[in-house]
This record gives C-alpha cells, structure tokens and sequence, in this order.
C-alpha cells in the first residue's frame, strides 16, 4: 500500500541539463557538473545547501565509487549519495530515494543527475553479446525489445502503423523543440520505409544515441519555500516494479512493471490515468509506450496500439506523450529529459505547453523493461 | 624458415559458449542430440544452468532430457551484425522457445524467416557450429 503523507510535501526545485547530441571530449563527470549547475541555478541555491549527491551510472561506461566521484568534482561532501544502477529507471528510483531520504532526516536537499557520452565514446554497451546465446546470434539492446515487440503483434494483433504513430508523435514534438538531437518530422510512408534494425524493429523504432547530462533538485515545500524557490513543482507520487528474469525466460513479454509502478504512484498521488493531462513515457522504443500506456490503465490490455493512433498522443490530442520528443527525438538519454519536461509542463513553461495541465505523468523505464518507475507530478 | 604461404582468409571464430562443470550436461546433451534441462525437488524447471534453484534456493535438481517439443514464442531477424561471425549470415533470425516442459530458450529457427508463425509448434533439430552443438528448432504445424 502506498503512502499518501508524502503526496506533496516534496517537490523539484530546479531542472538543468547539457547539450544534447555529439559532445566529444566532455567526460561524464564533466557534463554532470555543468547539469548540475544549470538545476541550481534554476532552482535559485547555492551548492552549500546541498547534502545529498545521487547518480545514475553512466549506461555505456560503469566506473567504481562513480558517485564520490561526481561529488568531489561537484565540491560537495554529501551526507548522502552513490550511484545506481537500474538502467533507465534509474533517475525516477534516485528522486525517490531523495524524498525518503530527506524525509527520514538523512538529508536535506539533493541533486539528482545523469550524464553519458555513448555517441562520442563507446556504443559497445548496446551491441554487446548476451551470455552464451552470443553462439545464436543473440546480441544488442534492441533485439530484445524486438522479441518483445513481434509477441504483442502475435497476441493483439498490433500493427506497423500502430507503433508508427508512437514515433510520429515524439517527432513532430521533437521538431518544435530547438534542444532536440533530431528536429525533423516524421511521415506514416518514412516510418514504413525506414530500414530494418533487428526486425520487427525499423530505425525510426529505436531511440537516439546521445550524449548529453541532465540534473533536478530535490527538496520539501517547505524547504523551497525557505530558500525562495521560484518554480517548485510538486511530486504527488511515485512507485516501482521490476522483474528481473531477462527476455527469453520472462513468462510473459507483454505485461510490464508498469502495473506495479503506476498502480503505486497512482494511489500515492490519489489520481487516475483520467486525471493526467500529459505525460512522458519512456520511448527508447515504440513498443515500450504502447504497453506502458495500457499498464498504467489507460486503455485496455492488448488496445495500446489503437489508443496511441488517430493523434490521441500528440500535443492538442486527449493525451499529449513526450512533448519535447522524448528518447525518439530529443535526446537518447535515459529519462532524465522526460523528467524536466514533465516538471516545465507543470511550471507552464514547455514549448508544447499543454494548456492548464494539473497532473504530469513520467514514466522510466530500464534495461530491457526489467524495471519500471513511475512519477505523477502536480501544479 | 625461408618459405612463408600466402595467407588465406581467414573465418571470424564464432562465439563459443562458456563450457564448465556446471554446463557440460548442457553442451554435451546436445552433441548426442539430448537437450537437457534442469529440474528440481521442489517441481521447478528452468534453464539456462543455475547452481541454485530459483525457486527454493536449494541444489537438489537433476539434469532432466526434454522432449524436444515445445512452441514458438517470439522471434527476430537480424539485418545488422553486430559480430563478424554472423555478417554473411544476414538476414538470420534469433528465436524464443518455450519447451513443454516449461523453460523458455534463445534459439535460432530453421525455417525460412518469412514463414515463422507466432505460437506454431516446434521440435529440436540440434545444428552444429564447428565443435559446438546449438539447440535449433523447425516448425512441425
Ligand atoms: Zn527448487
């Protein structure tokens, strides 16, 4: 059972982030700095209020005690902090923890970041054999997401155009968006011509590799209200589920952790999938949206692909997903863009502003959906 | 040594499984065309090998010989490589099968790709890689 005493209480201070692309020779500790000097100052503070220091790890780049190492550059000695390491849900996890941790007394204000250099330094992490099954011809990220892909078209019927319309959506969004990595639309007749990766995946399938950093700060109300915090956005909930059998032994493909994530953060926050105005879902690939949104409940099991058609998912639609273009089109980085997106959209700052949107969904999402985590913020 | 040959092109190695005490009934099964699963006291059955049950923490499993029928899950088809061995391969596919007795495995599908069908039934056909025997499948619906 989810508590509700912390629905509001905390909120995001300030967001800050890098470039987004192709950054030769900025290492990640380096991006993580400046990411976390632009959410400072977003948020209004200083560093010398800052105790806690939580890092996801960089996904192409695994170092030892690589949260002490972003402190020291950062010049903080946290009360708490680490990195962490649950793939792409891992930002979601890392905020809260700060909640719980800052609620428990552990700390006071944290920052949150990301940062990775996989474009400029090494892909190998996404094209790596897994296990034995190298001897099948079992290798890279994408194909399993592919497995998982061609059973939902197995068990619903799903159709190319269906997952198309999820690209089409973070595309048009990414276009309007001078930070995206790719800032060209997309058409139904591209995306059904764009070259196979790993069949049933298509490029336009496949998110972004990018390099790039991304920083929040976390602190109570309260808090933001002591320090004069311009914008704080609160958190009204969060939750998390993951299952940790890898793709080939999975009972089902097409189920996700976002049941138990969204059932969590839903009840903490005390809202609906009707409630939400907008929302962020995690889009390294086309299938991850489809089956996040009928997780979370907002269409039936199996309808995912018929809910994201017609337009629903675009800005001026029912439910705008990935306004700024998302992992498809922003950037490829591994949530953290979809965080602050869905932090402006509460603030009423985003380019693709959804008009009087009260409750902002963000979904992560990690490995290959091994774990899932879910936010609901409010205005 | 005055003479030296002209080189010859050589194959790239093909990835070879990690062969140890705990996956030689594994690998070997395969080479007499028995493919081996792990089932333990406590009724789970899984692969690929565990020292430890998932299920009850314990160690009293048996290697157990499947029937080598099972049904097609999912499947891909590669249209990159991403290691030089399977360069010439394209495009090939890469399959989940869940046998009847329950595990689920990577595989490769020897049919033609464009006539796999989700859910068809399947049966072992075991394809060999230099010294190494794979568990492959072919459709039998
Ligand atoms: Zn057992």
């Amino acid at each position: 059972m989810a508590h509700d005493n912390l629905r509001g209480r905390y909120v995001i201070a300030g967001i800050g982030h890098t470039a987004y692309g192709k950054l030769p020779g900025r290492d990640t500790v380096s991006l993580n700095v400046e990411a976390c000097r632009h959410a400072l100052a977003d948020a209004g503070i200083g560093k010398d209020v800052v105790d806690g220091v939580l890092v996801k790890v960089p996904t192409s780049a695994h170092q030892f005690m690589y949260g002490q190492k972003v402190a020291e550059a950062l010049g903080i000695q946290p009360r708490v902090g680490g990195a962490w390491d649950q793939g792409g849900a891992a930002n979601i996890q890392l905020i809260s923890y700060a909640i719980m941790a800052i609620d428990a007394g552990q700390c006071d204000v944290a920052l949150v970041c990301y940062a990775d250099n996989p474009r400029s330094g090494s892909r190998n992490v996404y094209a790596r054999p897994r296990g034995d099954d190298a001897a099948y011809g079992w290798f890279a990220t994408a194909a399993g997401y592919g497995m998982i892909h061609r059973r939902h078209v197995i068990e619903y019927g799903t159709r190319p155009e269906h997952f198309g319309a999820v690209a089409i959506a973070s595309r048009k969004h990414g276009a309007q968006n001078p930070d995206a990595q790719v800032r060209s639309a997309l058409t139904m007749e591209q995306y059904l011509q764009s070259p196979w990766v790993v069949d049933p995946l298509r490029r336009d399938d496949c998110a972004l590799v990018s390099d790039g950093a991304a920083a929040v700060v976390v602190m109570s109300a309260k808090r933001a209200k002591s320090l004069g915090v311009a914008m704080p956005v609160p958190v009204l909930g969060f939750g998390a589920g993951q299952t940790s059998w890898e793709v080939p032994v999975r009972k089902t493909l097409t189920t996700t952790e976002a049941v138990k994530a969204g059932a969590t953060a839903f009840a903490m926050a005390g809202v609906t999938p009707k409630e939400v105005d907008v929302a962020q879902i995690y889009d390294c690939f086309t299938i991850t949206v489809i089956q996040t949104l009928e997780d979370y409940g907002f269409c039936a099991k199996g309808k995912g692909g018929e809910f994201v058609s017609g337009g629903r998912i675009e800005h001026g639609g029912e439910l705008p997903v990935n306004t700024s273009g998302g992992l498809l089109s922003e950037t490829g980085m591994p949530g953290m863009q979809l965080v602050m997106e869905g932090v402006r959209q509460m603030r009423g700052t985003a380019r693709l502003q959804v008009p009087g949107a009260k409750v902002s969904l963000v979904s992560g999402q990690g490995g290959t959906m091994h774990t899932h985590n879910a936010l609901i913020l409010g205005a | 040594m005055a003479h030296s040959p002209v080189p010859t092109p050589v194959a790239p190695a093909f990835p070879t499984p990690d062969v140890n005490e705990l996956t030689r009934p594994y690998w070997d099964g395969l080479k007499e065309n028995r493919l081996m699963f792990q089932k333990c006291r406590c009724g789970n059955a899984w692969l690929p090998a565990r020292r430890e049950c998932p299920n009850c923490l314990g160690t009293e499993w048996q290697w157990t010989q499947a029937s080598g029928k099972g049904c097609l899950i999912s499947w891909v088809v590669y249209h990159t490589s991403y290691h030089d061995a399977f360069k010439s391969r394209l495009p090939y596919n890469v399959a989940i099968v869940e046998l009847d007795e329950g595990p689920r495995l990577i595989t490769n599908m020897v049919d033609a790709n464009e006539t796999l069908r989700g859910d068809a039934q399947v049966t072992l056909q075991v394809g060999w890689e230099g010294e190494t025997a794979l568990a492959r499948f072919r459709m039998t619906d």
